[in-house]
């Protein structure tokens, strides 16, 4: 099927996602839509699929225009849309997953469906055990049952979105085999990334969006350097590494199990020192998060010992941990991070001491007035937290933080930032090594972990399986320990 | 300006649907329906007599009310109020029966309100406890309790608490005077009580707003996982709020026995902590709408029990203008949040 | 009453039972829809006392039942309006509808208190009834509880086993992916609280014309809605599971009245009221026997943890959290 997106518009507020996007996306090929966080790719795409609806333009599927209110809608016409986090049932078991919008009426069909799964589960060289439940799988594996449901519902035209990003490298390849096969049989595969090498991997043509319009096309074989020109209009200047030489040792975590997460964290020791870095690489869930909290003594270890300095702070309370200097900023800004319906004066009002019985609000106010300035948050003292913007959210919660930490855990603080953000980010957090503060920080993004770490460590099935100077190794190296791979 | 108007307009709106819908179920019960809000009026405001019970209703009903703002600010749905209520109740009469052989009476009768407050907050605790450690969601423990406590009332009532010769749902013994609330005559109302409810009132105000209790407690229930990372121990917060639940339900139930019935009975919380759930949620968990509001049902409560003596009707008519209130309160907001997000997109 | 006969207790047992069985079936199907209708106690009065007046106007008693149905429906169909269309909290709407159905149930019903009305007549099935012992229990009963029997069955092959049941449960678990499915979450959300609603009323129904037939304040069912609610969670919101517990609760309430002639010493109020908080403490310590400490210390000792893994339950992910469209 051949796809015409013309003129496309999709405006929130005073933002605009999409502002006049035409693309043509013939059948039978791969196409790649490319561009940095925020460009406008998920947005087009989502309008594609029929999970919104444009604000303006014309979808033409073959030459005839058409207009669907909902995903179901679209897959009638034979667009589906793969999810960077499949929407799936995580309770239910992979048939039931599969069977659920597919499957109508009274009578029970479970044997049909088994079958008909099966069927396409070999085509692709897929293997899913039908009973287990869906929470149960990882992020490649809930694709390929999502691939499998799409395909069962006809789907002519399949979206992806980010479908390389929390995945093993085997995993990688069996979907391009997948994607690759699928295309060969006559469907046009869209292919949504930031990351250039899966698209020149696999891409027969590419579209570049920047700032919500298409800013460049290109057919294989691909010009990496020309496509970098065409998603960032000038290359950003990134703040140089620090050349700190590590100080004494802040925090030793010693063969420490601790539960959490989807993996746990096992047996895991290190030690962290005054101004280094240390990046946390891994694909998502691999036990980063649950590394960052039991250093934060947010979860207690069921086995081995945590040292803060010279004392052991092994089964003690998270207050204490932070009363010795040690801060986490959860990942989740608007779950784990900041309070909806409370204002940025009233998180200065959490964040000072406890201990005093009345809060003295004018201070309060004056301290949150002057970190709205320092950190040039857009917002007044009393805005709500669910007004500001995702970048101003991370300033607030940066600005939260003690002025002298002895330890800065911090689960992907630049996720969802766009570049000027999270270089802002950087030259802060940069500021505290020079003083004495040691930071661990996790990041789906590896160029991230080369470009501002000291140290990473490799996270794989809830261990760490490496512990590495980023000067002494590359993209590479890391891309295969990610994957488990030695 | 337009907010103000628009407001009025919303209350109109609102009042408009409850008073339709309540005619239509007086006649559906056959009743006439203005002779029906004649009376209610009558038997609330009709006389000083009238109107004293209505402050007597209003007083356990703000008590309540102030109560379920801590355990509303943190989350929690404080079900088991009732229950606290009817506990604070048997401690008070415990109490006094206790100080019944005393040659000090008076002071027992100031004993039996810490007494009430203790048995209240004791009772609140339990639920609380099982909500931290247990997990069991809060409205299904209070239920429980409620039960419970309904049981120990029925138990001292027919048990050892009976009255000399017959048992009856009548309740306990009456109390001889020196252990009534003291009341002014005149007014037929204890200054006790309206003091109390008043500092009830200030008390709670001042918590919420000027204390880093009241913070936190808005800070838990707004986001339990973030508060936890800025360093506040949920379950301790649960905790003192149910306390502050439980201890002002404890006074409303000891203002029961020492100054309305001067007895323990098994109806003895008139089901006035259910009641005080409604006021809370139509006064939109503000403190200063909620002793309006809480003297508005507190009429329609009193001037209904005239239903039955005059026009052959029952009296929870009361509750059901009251239940209907607080559903068209409830679509008015749905309908005002509705028109923002609508509004919002106009703008884009 | 203190003698003690098996047949007897069972029988009353099965029958006592039915209306608590036909609430927690709704209340089951309503929460797997991921919907919370906290309004069972007064919805249950209050189609109870509408059964009981229709029928006892009409005689009939199929328009009383049917009266029933539709109360409980319009009930459920305010709970689920006001949560899925309004985004209102459940809780809220729920528990403000129990307190007012409760209160027009009284009101309106007023004046058929006390009074002699019309009632399900046993119907005893031939043959099966001679079987001993079982027999009685089952076979001689009235058509209301051969109907909550038949219903257990019916609602779990309804979940289970059909792909309609798979789409209810999946509604419960994630509208959001239900609805990019094609399965349109809100309307079937709304369809399913009126289901699940009907049967309270039908519960309310079983009630006044064939538990504890007739009208008054109070009815005798006071409370029963709350003991529904905390059976589906006490059934892990399996319908088998739940109707096992309203069975549990209908034989605490059969011992009371045994007990009362036991212990006549003990006012009989109290064993009355005893049955709520005995069945939901119940519910509090298997909720406890599922906390992580308890079950690794069952790790090694097997019969206690396949006991253990019979309680275990999750709720539906999105119960009480209604989709919201973009």
């Amino acid at each position: 099927m051949r796809i015409e997106l013309q003129n496309i518009h999709k405006h929130y507020g005073m933002i605009k996602a999409n502002n006049g996007v035409n693309l043509t996306i013939e059948p039978g090929t791969i196409h790649g839509i490319l561009g940095e966080n925020g460009a406008g790719k998920s947005t087009l795409m989502k309008i594609l699929a029929g999970f919104c609806n444009q604000t303006s333009g014309t979808i033409l599927l073959d030459k005839k225009a058409v207009t669907y209110l909902n995903p179901a809608q679209a897959s009638t016409y034979g667009i589906g849309m793969l999810y960077q986090d499949p929407f799936d049932f995580p309770l239910l078991t992979v048939l039931d997953n599969f069977m659920t919008g597919l499957a109508h009426g009274l009578k029970n069909k479970k044997k049909r469906f088994k079958k008909l799964f099966l069927e396409y589960s070999k085509n692709l060289k897929f293997h899913l055990n039908l009973d287990t439940q869906v929470k149960n799988l990882t992020i490649g594996e809930r694709q390929q049952l999502e691939i499998i449901r799409l395909l069962a519902l006809g789907i002519q035209v399949l979206i992806l979105d980010e479908p390389t990003t929390g995945i093993s490298s085997i995993q990688k390849e069996v979907l391009f085999t997948a994607l690759i096969k699928l295309a060969s049989e006559g469907r046009s595969i869209i292919l949504v990334s930031h990351k250039l090498e899966d698209v020149e991997a696999l891409c027969h043509s590419v579209t570049v969006l920047r700032q919500g319009k298409v800013s460049g096309k290109m057919n294989a074989p691909f010009n990496t350097e020309k496509l970098l020109k065409m998603m960032f209009e000038t290359l950003p200047a990134s703040p140089s590494r620090l050349k700190n030489i590590p100080g004494k040792k802040i925090i030793h975590l010693d063969g420490i199990s601790v539960k959490g997460g989807r993996t746990g964290l096992k047996d895991c020791t290190i030690k962290i020192r005054q101004k280094e870095i240390v990046g946390l690489a891994g694909l998502e869930g691999s036990g980063q998060g649950v590394f960052l909290r039991a250093a934060a003594g947010l979860t207690n270890p069921y086995r081995g010992r945590i040292h803060v300095q010279d004392s052991e702070l092994s089964g003690m309370d998270y207050r204490i941990y932070r009363d010795r200097g040690i801060s986490f900023l959860p990942g989740s800004r608007l779950e784990e991070g900041l309070i909806t319906g409370l204002s940025i004066t009233e998180h200065y009002a959490l964040k000072k001491k406890h201990g005093e019985f009345f809060v003295k609000w004018r201070n309060v106010e004056k301290n949150s007035a002057r970190g709205i300035d320092l950190f040039r948050i857009k917002g007044s003292i009393e805005s709500q937290v669910e007004e500001l913007s995702g970048g101003n959210q991370q300033r607030l919660l940066l600005s939260l933080l003690p002025p002298d930490p002895l330890l800065l855990l911090l689960e992907n603080p630049t996720r969802g930032l766009d570049m000027e953000s999270m270089l802002w980010v950087w030259e802060h957090l940069q500021r505290y090594c020079e003083s004495d503060t040691g930071i661990v920080f996790s990041s789906s993004e590896l160029d991230e972990i080369l470009m501002f770490a000291d140290r990473v460590l490799v996270f794989f099935n809830g261990r760490i399986i490496k512990n590495l100077k980023t000067d002494q190794t590359d993209i590479h190296t890391l891309g295969r320990a990610i994957a488990g791979k030695n | 300006m337009t907010d103000y108007y628009r407001t009025i307009k919303e209350i109109i709106f609102a009042l408009v649907i409850v008073f339709t819908f309540t005619t239509l179920v007086l006649l559906a019960a056959g009743a006439p329906p203005f002779e029906a809000y004649y009376h209610i009026f009558k038997g609330a405001l009709g006389s000083w007599i009238r109107f004293s019970h209505v402050i007597k209703t209003w007083i356990p009903l703000t008590l309540c009310a102030c109560g379920l703002l801590y355990t509303f600010r943190i989350n929690l749905w404080n079900i088991g109020i009732e229950g606290q209520m009817m506990m604070g109740a048997v401690f008070t009469t415990a109490c006094l029966r206790f100080g019944l052989e005393s040659p000090v009476q008076p002071l027992f009768l100031w004993f039996s309100f810490a007494a009430g407050i203790t048995g209240g907050a004791i009772w609140a605790f339990g639920a609380g406890f099982l909500k931290t450690k247990g997990g069991v969601n809060e409205i299904f423990a209070g239920l429980g309790l409620n039960f419970v406590a309904q049981g120990i009332i029925l138990w001292l009532i027919f048990g050892p608490w009976k009255r000399p010769g017959v048992a009856s749902m009548s309740g306990t013994e009456i109390f001889p005077h020196t252990m009534w609330l003291p009341h002014l005559t005149s007014i037929r109302l204890s200054p006790v009580g309206l003091g109390l409810v008043t500092l009830a009132l200030v008390i709670t105000a001042l918590m919420l707003r000027y204390t880093r209790i009241g913070l936190y407690l808005k800070a838990i229930g707004n986001n339990p996982n973030a508060a936890r990372i800025f360093g506040i121990k949920r379950a301790k917060y649960m905790l003192i709020a149910m306390l502050f639940a439980g201890g002002f339900a404890g006074l409303a139930g000891s203002l029961q026995v020492t100054g309305v019935y001067h007895r323990l009975l098994p109806a003895i919380s008139s089901n006035y902590g259910y009641l005080a759930l409604l006021v809370v949620m139509l006064a939109n968990y503000n403190i200063w709408l909620a002793p309006f509001i809480a003297f508005f049902f507190a009429c329609l409560n009193v001037g209904s029990i005239q239903l039955p003596m005059v026009l052959q009707l029952d009296s929870s008519l009361s509750g059901v203008i009251q239940g209907s209130l607080v559903l068209a309160a409830l679509a008015v907001h749905a309908w005002r949040t509705f028109r923002k997000d609508n509004s919002h997109r106009g703008i884009e | 009453m203190s003698e003690f006969d098996l047949t007897i207790l069972f029988a009353s047992i099965v029958a006592g039972a039915a209306p608590i069985v036909l609430a927690a079936l709704g209340e089951t199907i309503t929460e797997k829809a991921g919907v919370i209708n906290l309004s069972l106690d007064g919805t249950i009065l209050l189609s109870a006392m509408a059964s009981f007046v229709i029928a006892y106007e009409t005689g009939s008693l199929i328009t009383g039942f049917l009266t029933g149905a539709v109360i409980g429906g319009i009930v459920a169909s305010l709970v689920a309006f006001f949560s899925v269309y309004l985004r209102q909290s459940q809780v809220a709407v729920g528990f403000v509808l129990t307190l007012m159905t409760r209160d027009l149930a009284y009101f309106l019903g007023n004046s058929y208190s006390r009074i002699q009305g019309p009632q399900v007549e046993p119907l005893h099935v031939p043959l099966m009834n001679k079987i001993p012992f079982i027999g009685p229990i089952l076979f001689g009963q009235n058509i209301v509880v051969y109907f909550s029997v038949a219903m257990i069955g019916i609602c779990w092959w309804y979940l289970y086993r059909t792909p309609m049941g798979l789409n209810l449960r999946s509604i419960g678990e994630n509208p959001k992916a239900s609805f990019s499915r094609g399965i349109n979450s809100r309307k079937m959300q709304m369809v399913y609280s009126v289901c699940g609603g009907m049967f309270v009323g039908l519960a309310g129904a079983a009630f006044s014309l064939s538990t504890k037939p007739g009208w008054g304040r109070p009815q005798g069912a006071e409370g029963t809605g709350w003991i529904a609610l905390a059976l589906v969670i006490f059934g892990g919101w399996n319908p088998i599971k739940a109707a096992i517990g309203a069975y549990l609760f209908s034989f605490l309430q059969v011992m009371g009245i045994y007990f009362q002639g036991w212990f006549p010493s003990i006012p009989a109020q109290v064993f009355q009221v005893a049955p709520f908080p005995l069945m939901i403490f119940t519910l509090v310590i298997m909720h406890l026997t599922q906390k992580e400490s308890v079950l690794s210390w069952a790790e090694e000792k097997n019969w206690i943890k396949s006991v253990l893994k019979m309680f275990s339950s999750t709720a539906p992910q999105s119960l009480g959290k209604p989709y919201k469209p973009d």
